[in-house]
């Protein structure tokens, strides 16, 4: 009984990326504060690219705590997202292109989310981490950090919980 | 004399950030501030709805508290945000423009104690509350 050969590198990886190009890139307002993804095997991270317009005091200088928190959410709904679609994507069930096409797909809501400011963000690139604590059937509570220069010091982090997309037959 | 709400009203025009969300104050006074931010586009969070991101409503509650403990009367000026909690009541009807009220409701030498409500043109149950501190610093 010899072992099924295992997909090509480059498949199992072109599939996976646009999985998460897929995720990433309908979101216009993460376009706007142009967030990108990092994934190594099933770990993502979140890049916030530096721009002017991300400064909340221009005195210091330093990046907006609103940006920061939006920063931190949208790592924590990707993550989340990433982890719930993931299996599906992987075993044919859906097809990352048509994540946003089909109505029925839904993704986690944030329930409520709580930053804590740790130090101030310096006006360049930023990182975040998401930690999935718990996902459940019905609700997921998330872990966020992020850092710039150095990881052993985050400028922010946060927790966060989400209402999981439901089945559609368990909405009536 | 300038007081201390010309100075957060200039303060908060200058951010980028704000500018860059179309943020246009609308009242200050005494640890009471309204921020509001008109629909758009690019702040969407789900295309297929046209819902604004969960983040551009906590980036204008941010922003709002920050005025608020600026513009109270025990304020010596400047402050950054500690800790800020936001609850996501319902979605944002897409195409309404976002209004922010946050309130100081108690400052002491070190710390500024915050909350906040969001809402659209729906004036019974809010898209958002919040509730933080603040530290509370000189100019």
């Amino acid at each position: 009984m010899a072992r099924t050969r295992p997909e090509p590198m480059q498949v199992v990886k072109q599939r996976r990326d646009a999985a998460l190009n897929a995720i990433v890139d309908g979101v216009p307002y993460i376009r706007f504060l142009n967030i990108g993804f990092d994934r190594r095997g099933d770990e993502l991270t979140g890049v916030l690219n530096f721009d002017e317009k991300l400064i909340g005091n221009p005195f210091l200088p330093a990046l907006h705590g609103g940006v920061t928190a939006a920063f931190l959410e949208v790592t924590a709904v990707i993550t989340l997202s990433w982890e719930f679609f993931f299996p599906r994507i992987e075993s044919g069930e859906l097809d990352a292109e048509d994540i946003f096409k089909d109505d029925t797909v839904r993704f986690p809501k944030t329930v409520d989310f709580t930053v804590d400011y740790l130090r101030s963000g310096l006006p360049r690139d930023a990182y975040a981490r998401a930690f999935v604590s718990r996902s459940g059937r019905r609700y997921a509570s998330v872990r966020v950090e992020a850092w710039q220069d150095n990881h052993a010091r985050p400028y922010a982090q946060a927790t966060g919980h989400f209402l999981m997309p439901q089945p559609p037959t368990a909405k009536e | 004399m300038v007081d201390n709400a010309t100075i957060a009203r200039q303060f908060i025009e200058a951010i980028p950030h704000a500018k860059a969300l179309g943020m246009h104050l609308t009242k200050i006074d005494s640890g009471e501030a309204e921020i509001t931010m008109p629909y758009s586009e690019q702040l969407v969070g789900d295309p297929r709805t046209g819902v604004i991101h969960g983040g551009a409503v906590f980036a204008v509650l941010d922003t709002c508290c920050g005025a608020a403990v600026m513009s109270h009367p025990a304020a010596p000026g400047g402050t950054a945000t500690i800790d800020l909690r936001i609850d996501y009541m319902r979605a944002a009807t897409p195409g309404q423009s976002i209004t922010t009220r946050a309130t100081c409701y108690h400052i002491t030498r070190n710390v500024a104690f915050v909350r906040a409500t969001a809402m659209d043109d729906d004036q019974d149950l809010p898209v958002a509350t919040a509730s933080g501190s603040f530290t509370v610093e000189g100019l």
